[in-house]
């Protein structure tokens, strides 16, 4: 038994390193047609190059209108897609803070069920989860493919079929879940029932898509392209195998964290990272630095991230070759985040000025360095002997956050600063109201993750001392907690600004784009930019 | 990258390959242990008050799955040896847990054997342990004014005791705590290789 599972497992991590090698070899020898000049497809024209592109910015060199492609159908679906994410993102930290301050005060909101921590934990992460995340991720995307291929969305009616399927199905499941009817996984809460609504919905938001995608109007296929159609079929093939009622006890447990750990690997990381490859060059108006890395980083992610996940059961009851194969998966991911971490951050490290002048841009390429950071600390935590003290604990939390928030997140909030202005072709109602939200998710998050860092590796170096009293390793965690939840408000009330400001670019009077800024040329950031270079 | 059909086939067969170690290959090492001897299904009262357990989202602060002595002290926390798959062969949905902002409860059962106990606890957890942060669940109980016969009343110190009533546990907390006490994995272990050894010693490997 040992010898063949051995094997098993060595043969999985060679073809898995083959398979790189290989992809590597043929990237070098150029058998992928591709090459540095389609980096530049996130362009409109060649004029674009070198100039920053940002509806937000007063010195923006592009002009900042309604995009004249927008069908009437495509741009309510948009729109749609954008107020419901938003609305579940501030449903989904209202929750989080709730549930974040019950730890810290047990006996506060304890007169009903509905209250309970264990269900506002649960309300709260399916909101930002299957709300605001994948709403505003497939908002992004029903965006992007449709302008790096240079034509229409097709079959938008489907799409808002869809958004009116999906969000049902969320209402409901959350519903439910406030109810206690719950399917009781971990990320997989909703009651399968609901959970059906869910993938009809999918599949009305991955039909459009595809269809575009299938009547491009440009030869190649730029690198966000990849991770969007990849994801568009990994996320249901994850979500209907899981949800398939076939395993029970120990077994149910790895089909579990198979499924949980792929949902961020392959589905919110494709995502994010989709959408960081687009805006970053786009609103810097310069290439990413090697096009053709961003294949390894690609692959390497499909090939990596789809065996991790059981490093979540480490000195769990499921055979060790399991935990070690995906222990070392997890290792491996270092690979592609190097691959993505020099596309991007050369790029946007670079050119500093454009933080400067894009709060867009901040928001993108911070999410995009956290991505960095949270996967190469997903790495380390694999590892068994950091997995001991680490896991069990709000150490974890933390992790978790710093990927689907700090990465995920951030990239959507600048992705839909810089959007909606084009959909709508009007301006952002309360330019001041976006640095607000920055600093404040920015800070409230910093206060967030550092307390749950420090005070979830303090928690779990008390609970793996025999010495100490398990009591302590709770009742230390207590301050930190506090911290938390005042990080946690902080974001939220970031949240808040954010609705606000999308509700009066909706509901307030119009504002238009002044006259095109073209006037300020001599004020135009570029020249600063190369004294900095 | 030219083409949407062979990038969304790659991409599939990845996912396929990556199913087949992670999802099948366990499965099918798994699927087939027999329950060991001395676990007994869940009777029906246990089996509800495992719902309760479930609904009221538990799992997300207790974990059941004690590990190895090489690993942690858990045994000497006394919360049991190191669980092996086949102490879950009746667990549907599995409440494995990933945190512990509470004790692991696998064995609870045999640790804390008084229903009483387990009611106290569950109306207020600080009248047990005073810096305790578990939710405490007064929804699952009921004040009145006299007990009647049948009722099961919960023994509470007086600064938690509603002037002039008692408190009385509703049929929920009387299934949670049945579940609770049948938490209880002291048999000795079978198909110890079904579990993570990556900690054992070298001496197991030769």
């Amino acid at each position: 038994m040992n010898f063949t599972i051995g094997s098993l497992l060595a043969f999985s991590f060679a073809a898995s390193l083959l398979a790189v090698i290989a992809l590597i070899w043929a990237i070098s020898t150029h058998q992928f047609r591709i090459t540095e000049s389609d980096a530049r497809t996130v362009f409109e024209d060649d004029d674009e190059a070198g100039k920053l592109d940002d509806p937000t910015s007063p010195h923006s060199e592009r002009l900042a209108t309604q995009d004249p492609r927008l069908t009437r159908d495509w741009h309510r679906l948009l729109i749609v897609m954008f107020v419901t994410a938003t609305a579940w993102l501030v449903f989904g930290s209202v929750f989080g803070v709730i549930a974040s301050l019950k730890l810290h005060l047990p006996d506060w909101l304890t007169g009903s069920a509905p209250l309970t921590f264990g269900r506002m934990r649960t309300l709260h992460l399916n909101s930002v989860i299957y709300g605001f995340l994948s709403l505003g991720g497939i908002g992004t995307a029903m965006w992007l493919v449709p302008t790096l291929f240079k034509t229409p969305l097709r079959k938008p009616r489907l799409g808002l079929v869809g958004a009116a399927i999906w969000n049902l199905g969320l209402l409901a499941g959350v519903t439910a879940i406030a109810r206690g009817w719950t399917d009781g996984l971990e990320w997989l809460e909703i009651p399968w029932q609901f959970d059906i609504l869910l993938a009809l919905g999918g599949a009305c938001f991955a039909v459009p898509l595809l269809f575009t995608a299938a009547a491009r109007r440009v030869n190649h296929i730029y690198v966000t392209g990849w991770y969007y159609m990849a994801g568009l079929v990994w996320f249901p093939a994850l979500f209907i195998m899981a949800n398939m009622p076939v395993h029970t006890g120990a077994q149910q447990a790895t089909a579990n964290w198979w499924f949980a750990h792929n949902v961020l690997g392959l589905w919110l990381t494709p995502l994010g990272l989709g959408a960081a490859y687009y805006f970053i060059p786009k609103i810097i108006g310069k290439p990413i630095y090697s096009y053709r890395l961003s294949l390894l980083g690609f692959w390497a992610l499909a090939l990596f991230y789809s065996q991790v996940g059981m490093h979540h059961l480490v000195g769990g009851p499921i055979p060790t070759w399991v935990v070690s194969l995906s222990i070392v998966q997890s290792v491996m991911m270092v690979v592609p985040v190097i691959a993505v971490a020099i596309n991007q951050h050369t790029l946007s490290l670079g050119n500093l000025w454009a933080w400067r002048e894009s709060l867009p841009l901040r928001f993108v390429a911070l999410g995009a360095i956290m991505y960095t950071l949270a996967s190469l600390q997903g790495s380390l935590e694999a590892v068994r002997a950091f997995s001991t003290v680490a896991h069990f604990t709000h150490y974890t939390v933390g992790h978790a956050h710093l990927g689907a928030y700090a990465f995920v997140a951030l990239v959507l909030f600048g992705g839909i600063y810089y959007m909606l202005p084009r959909i709508t072709g009007r301006a952002w109602p309360m330019p001041w109201a976006i640095s607000l939200h920055f600093w404040l998710v920015v800070v409230g998050f910093a206060i967030y993750f550092f307390a749950l860092t420090i005070g979830g590796w303090l928690q779990g170096l008390a609970m793996v001392d025999a010495s100490r009293e398990w009591l302590e390793s709770m009742e230390l965690t207590v301050p930190y907690l506090a911290g938390r939840s005042l990080g946690g408000t902080l974001m939220t009330l970031g949240h808040f600004v954010f609705a606000a400001n999308l509700a009066v670019l909706f509901l307030g009077p119009r504002r238009h784009f002044e006259e095109t800024p073209q006037a300020e040329e001599t004020q135009s950031p570029r020249p600063a930019q190369e004294s900095e270079a | 990258m030219n083409r949407i059909l062979p990038l969304i086939i790659v991409a599939l067969a990845l996912l396929a390959f990556a199913t087949l170690f992670l999802v099948a290959g366990p499965a099918a090492q798994i699927r087939t242990i027999e329950p060991p001897e001395g676990l007994e299904p869940y009777s029906e009262a246990e089996q509800r008050g495992r719902e309760v357990y479930v609904s009221m989202g538990c799992v997300y602060c207790h974990t059941q799955q004690p590990r190895s002595s090489e690993q942690a002290p858990d045994a000497t926390r006394g919360w049991g040896r190191a669980s092996t798959a086949a102490d879950y062969v009746y667990d549907e949905p599995h409440l494995l847990g990933t945190m512990r902002t509470g004790p692991d409860l696998l064995n609870v059962g045999a640790r804390l054997p008084s229903r009483q106990w387990h009611l106290t606890h569950l109306y207020q957890p600080r009248a047990v342990t005073p810096t305790s942060i578990m939710p405490s669940f007064p929804f699952l109980f009921e004040a009145k004014e006299k007990a009647g016969s049948d009722d099961v009343v919960v023994k509470l110190p007086e600064q938690y005791r509603p002037e002039g009533k008692v408190i009385v546990a509703k049929q929920a907390a009387l299934d949670l705590t049945d579940y609770l006490l049948s938490l209880d994995r002291t048999y000795p272990v079978e198909h110890d290789h079904l579990r993570d050894n990556g900690f054992r010693a070298e001496k197991e490997d030769s």
